[in-house]
């Protein structure tokens, strides 16, 4: 039922701190702008754009898609806002892939775009809401009692964060876009690092950065017409689940277990440790690669953190994580989840650059959000399936 | 092209203020109505889609909360999108056509009383060039209703008119919020707002959350309530910044009728989501809803306005209204941004 799908133009900006040399409107044709050069087409070329970011309050605009919508060539065609959490970037660009594969649309331009110095995300984040328990305490201090849960399941040495920060920020020097690069960084230098939100040290956390990430999503005559080589879409799932109700399991959520089942049993794989050449996964903070990994069935419960340890996510390892630095290195909040979609999707088109796989066939996206209730996922590959 | 069906349509009755309910608590009741009304199973609804913004609620992630109302164990598939319940629908209706599902859950939700709401919709614009200048959705509306008065063929009466229907359709309405009969000639004598609107000519602010089941082909078809088909649906957007458009016309309606299939002839009725009441006039214009053809029977937008709800309730109200009636066509529209920046089109049928 459903038609192939896949991605022929990948666009990203430079991320940083604060891009003060560009509008919104400017950040997100920026990324535009590089995924249309890359897919070779023009704005008229264009059936549909899907427009993805984390919360408005983060740039202060409510509904910003509405006054952008122009600046990317949107007059007169049809415009979707995704929002779902810091899984937003990978849900905006499955909800522009079922355009494709509903047969609705030929050629969907997807952007998403955070510009977090227009606001401030710790305000947007710390915002009393009647009867409700305050964070107030930001992500840092939302996700370091999972990691300390975590830490104490697995029994993982206390190192681990600081392998997984090493590994990104070394790979993040290969990448030309990515917003934190320290030339000589060394495990030392993150070990040192001032603890922020125990046991999260300030190396081992994500910035805060402006940046957006944009792809075009094709249809198989479309794709099939590309010059350079298109990312299949094999399969893609999305998964919530609830908030308030004891019997979650935050540190290995269910809803990532299922999603990843789902995405794997619709791209026909079996066994992913071996089946998936590479894989870009959402760490916000360095503990989340180890949990992830066994949350995504590449490893077994508690046993996540060896291949971490054992340099199996490292870019020569058996399974490379995060090849471009991950959002250890960007994390432009409503991109962030975009930006590992599109890695993976240039991974497989041999695309990557300096941080290619070399024969990269398959490949995962992966994002979540909220407090760990919102999961996102796609598996692309270097031929139709 | 897969079958798709609207199956089942709720709605909270629409207040000023909710004040003894939370979103949460508003959703879980228009969605358990939703669900028990469609005939399908809640834990064989393959998809779920919701439409809020977060501003309305005054939080960030407000729709994180919204799944506690859902029950959503075992996980479910799920989005969101920051935009009026309908498009949330467009989102459902797409997943369905993939495949990836054959029934879907739609809900929005919206209580403006949370904040001051013109205040709130000027943050909206532009933040460059429009929202400094402190403008908000009346003033703006206000300024397109000018532009229409100026390009002649429509007088301030007929606004009136338009008001008078409204709120004595919603007489029959035991959702809506501002109904009761009202004669033109004293709503003319009342002072402006914003000239040329005065406040017959606005709609309330409203708290409220709707939800809507739609389901594909045979699902649709065995799950008890008479399938009312989607048989076209489309929406696009105009730019933003009102001094490149002509506020007069809306030509994304226009076009998303066209590609939606609307042909007017063949209507019963259509429930156009017009929260000032010279936009119903745009909108009957670029549509080429002729004079006999029944509008708004809810009473629309006039009556009731939960923002990020209205538009997906014109589309259950024009749903149940042919679903009741037995048979025939209606248009459901949806509209968003200031001066019908953005339009969705939905054409139904009742067999």
């Amino acid at each position: 039922m459903a038609q192939r799908c896949a991605v022929t133009g990948v666009g990203q900006t430079r991320h940083d701190n604060k891009r003060i040399d560009v509008s919104q409107f400017g950040l997100v044709r920026e990324a535009a702008i590089r995924a249309l050069e890359d897919a070779e087409l023009t704005w008229s070329d264009i059936d549909a754009l899907v427009i993805g970011k984390a919360p408005d309050l983060f740039e202060g605009v409510m509904m910003p898609e509405l006054f952008l919508a122009e600046a990317l060539g949107g007059t007169g065609k049809p415009m979707l806002r995704v929002h779902t959490a810091g899984s937003v970037g990978g849900a905006t660009a499955i909800v522009a892939a079922s355009l494709v594969e509903a047969g609705v649309h030929e050629r969907v331009l997807t952007v998403s775009y955070e510009k977090q110095s227009e606001s401030n995300a710790m305000w947007a984040l710390s915002i009393r809401v009647p009867f409700q328990q305050a964070v107030v305490a930001g992500a840092g201090g939302f996700f370091a009692p999972l990691i300390r849960s975590y830490m104490r399941r697995s029994g993982a040495p206390e190192d681990t964060g600081i392998r997984v920060a090493l590994k990104d920020r070394r790979n993040a020097l290969k990448n030309p876009y990515a917003h934190l690069r320290f030339p000589d960084i060394t495990f030392e230098q993150i070990a040192d690092s001032p603890m922020l939100w125990d046991p999260i040290r300030y190396l081992e956390t994500c910035p805060s950065s402006d940046g957006a990430c944009a792809m075009v999503l094709a249809s198989e005559s479309v794709a099939k017409r590309a010059r350079r080589t298109p990312a299949w879409v094999h399969a893609t799932a999305m998964r919530s689940e609830p908030t308030q109700f004891a019997g979650r399991d935050q540190v290995n959520p269910q809803a990532g277990k299922d999603c990843a089942k789902d995405l794997y049993a619709k791209a026909g794989i079996s066994d992913p440790r071996r089946e998936i050449d590479c894989a870009e996964i959402y760490v916000p903070f360095s503990w989340f690669e180890p949990m992830w990994l066994e949350n995504l069935g590449f490893a077994d419960d508690r046993e996540g953190w060896r291949m971490t340890y054992e340099g199996v996510t490292a870019l020569d390892g058996d399974l490379p994580v995060n090849m471009s630095g991950g959002v250890l290195s960007s994390n432009p909040i409503g991109a962030s989840g975009m930006l590992r979609f599109a890695e993976a999707a240039n991974q497989v088109r041999g695309l990557a650059g300096e941080h290619q796989i070399q024969g990269a066939q398959r490949a995962l996206g992966h994002a979540y959000g909220g407090g760990s209730q919102y999961f996102s996922m796609w598996i692309v590959g270097s031929e139709p399936r | 092209m897969r079958d798709v069906a609207v199956l089942s349509f709720a709605q909270t009755p629409y207040k000023r203020r909710e004040a003894s309910r939370s979103e949460v608590e508003m959703v879980m009741a228009v969605v358990t109505e939703a669900i028990a009304d469609s005939g399908i199973p809640k834990g064989a609804i393959g998809f779920t889609c919701s439409g809020s913004s977060d501003y309305i609620a005054g939080q960030a992630f407000a729709f994180v909360g919204a799944v506690d109302a859902l029950g959503a164990w075992p996980p479910i598939s799920e989005s969101h999108v920051e935009m009026d319940g309908a498009w949330a629908l467009y989102e459902a209706w797409v997943k369905i056509q993939c495949g990836a599902a054959d029934s879907a859950l739609v809900f929005a939700f919206g209580r403006s009383s949370m904040g001051r709401l013109p205040e709130t919709l000027t943050m909206q614009l532009d933040p460059y060039t429009l929202a400094p200048l402190g403008i908000d959705a009346v003033s703006l509306a206000a300024l397109q209703a000018r532009s229409l008065l100026d390009r002649g063929g429509v007088t301030e009466r007929d606004w009136a008119e338009i008001a008078v229907r409204s709120r004595r359709d919603a007489m029959a309405n035991p959702f809506a919020q501002l109904r009761g009969e009202s004669e033109v000639d004293k709503l003319l004598a009342e002072p402006y707002l914003v000239s040329p609107l005065r406040k017959h000519d606005c709609p309330p602010i409203s708290d409220g959350a709707a939800a809507v089941v739609i389901a594909a082909d045979d699902v649709a078809r065995r799950a008890g309530p008479r399938p009312v088909w989607i048989r076209g649906i489309d929406h696009r957007i105009e730019p933003h910044q009102p001094g490149v458009r002509d506020l007069t016309r809306s030509p994304s309606t226009s076009l998303a009728g066209r590609k939606a299939g609307a042909v007017p002839e063949r209507l019963e009725l259509a429930e156009l989501h017009a929260p000032f009441t010279h936009q119903e006039w745009i909108l009957r214009e670029a549509l080429g809803l002729g004079e006999g053809l029944r509008i708004n029977p809810s009473g629309g937008a006039l009556a009731a306005n939960p923002m990020m709800v209205a538009g997906l309730a014109r589309i259950g109200e024009a749903a149940q209204r042919i679903r009741e009636s037995g048979s025939g066509l209606a248009l459901a529209h949806a509209t968003q941004g200031h001066c019908l920046q953005q339009n969705l089109v939905c054409v139904l049928e009742a067999e």
